[in-house]
């Protein structure tokens, strides 16, 4: 019980943290490595959660897909020597008051508000199973449309990103 | 064991650290980061809810959203590489032929 608290306090320290590092930081590379340890964090935040597919799925998808598209993304629009890498701040002020104003508020209604949970909420099952029998179950019609989605995201994106 | 509000708060900062990047930054792909972080946090609130209230609507749905989330990233690169090779530029203050 004291170990999750621990786990807990340390994730959300690096998600937290490399989390501001993606937005602050002057160099893009930068960005796209802090990335990398946020996504990682919040997986980790699956596996607490017993969540354990989308832990997986976490680390595939965007660990593996996302991330390394970014990377490539960088590497193809900057010239890596040149300073383009570095970009500039713009509005900062008046963002983060507006920002911290409503995060307070979003904050204050999560604490004011009685959640009541169930009573054992993190069960010691895998969950893959249940999640695979309501994907090929009830859920299987926006399964396949969500297969679909991906075809058709792979066209578009080729026929942009390739040269006229 | 560790509260509900715990993870929910969590959420939210992470969300509002991405808002606050996709307000301050001006490169396309930093925000582009920033629009992950967010959908990141909400992901993340889904499962809290889902474990905390012992169903697995919110993982299904939370599925879903990335296999969007993996879309939206390729389409986007792509338009960002074709509007780099047009402009030689992805600072989106310059990228303002839509704009009067």
């Amino acid at each position: 019980m004291m170990l999750e608290n621990y786990v807990f306090y340390l994730f959300a320290l690096v998600t937290i943290v490399s989390a501001f590092i993606v937005v602050f930081s002057k160099n893009i590379v930068h960005s796209a490595v802090a990335l990398f340890f946020t996504l990682f964090s919040v997986s980790g935040f699956y596996v607490l959660l017993r969540a354990d597919f989308i832990a997986l799925t976490q680390i595939l998808v965007y660990i593996g897909g996302i991330l390394v598209l970014i990377i490539f993304g960088i590497m193809l629009t900057n010239k890596v020597t040149g300073a383009e890498l570095k970009t500039r701040n713009l509005h900062f002020i008046p963002s983060v008051v507006v920002t911290g104003i409503i995060t307070g508020m979003i904050i204050f209604l999560l604490l004011s508000t009685d959640w009541n949970p169930v009573k054992d909420p993190f069960s010691p099952n895998s969950t893959i199973k249940q999640i695979g029998f309501k994907l090929l179950g009830d859920y299987l019609l926006p399964f396949e449309i969500a297969s679909v989605i991906l075809l058709v995201a792979l066209i578009g994106s080729a026929m942009y990103a390739r040269k006229k | 064991m560790i509260d509900i509000q715990y993870f929910l708060i969590l959420s939210a900062v992470l969300f509002s650290i991405g808002v606050i990047g996709v307000l301050v930054r001006r490169n396309a792909i930093v925000i582009f980061m920033c629009i992950e972080l967010m959908l990141n946090s909400v992901n993340l609130s889904l499962i809290t809810f889902s474990s905390f209230f012992s169903n697995y609507y919110g993982q299904i749905f939370v599925f879903f959203i990335m296999t969007v989330a993996a879309a939206e990233a390729a389409v986007g690169l792509a338009i960002i590489i074709s509007i780099y090779r047009n402009k030689e530029s992805i600072n989106v203050d310059e990228i303002n032929i839509l704009k009067w």
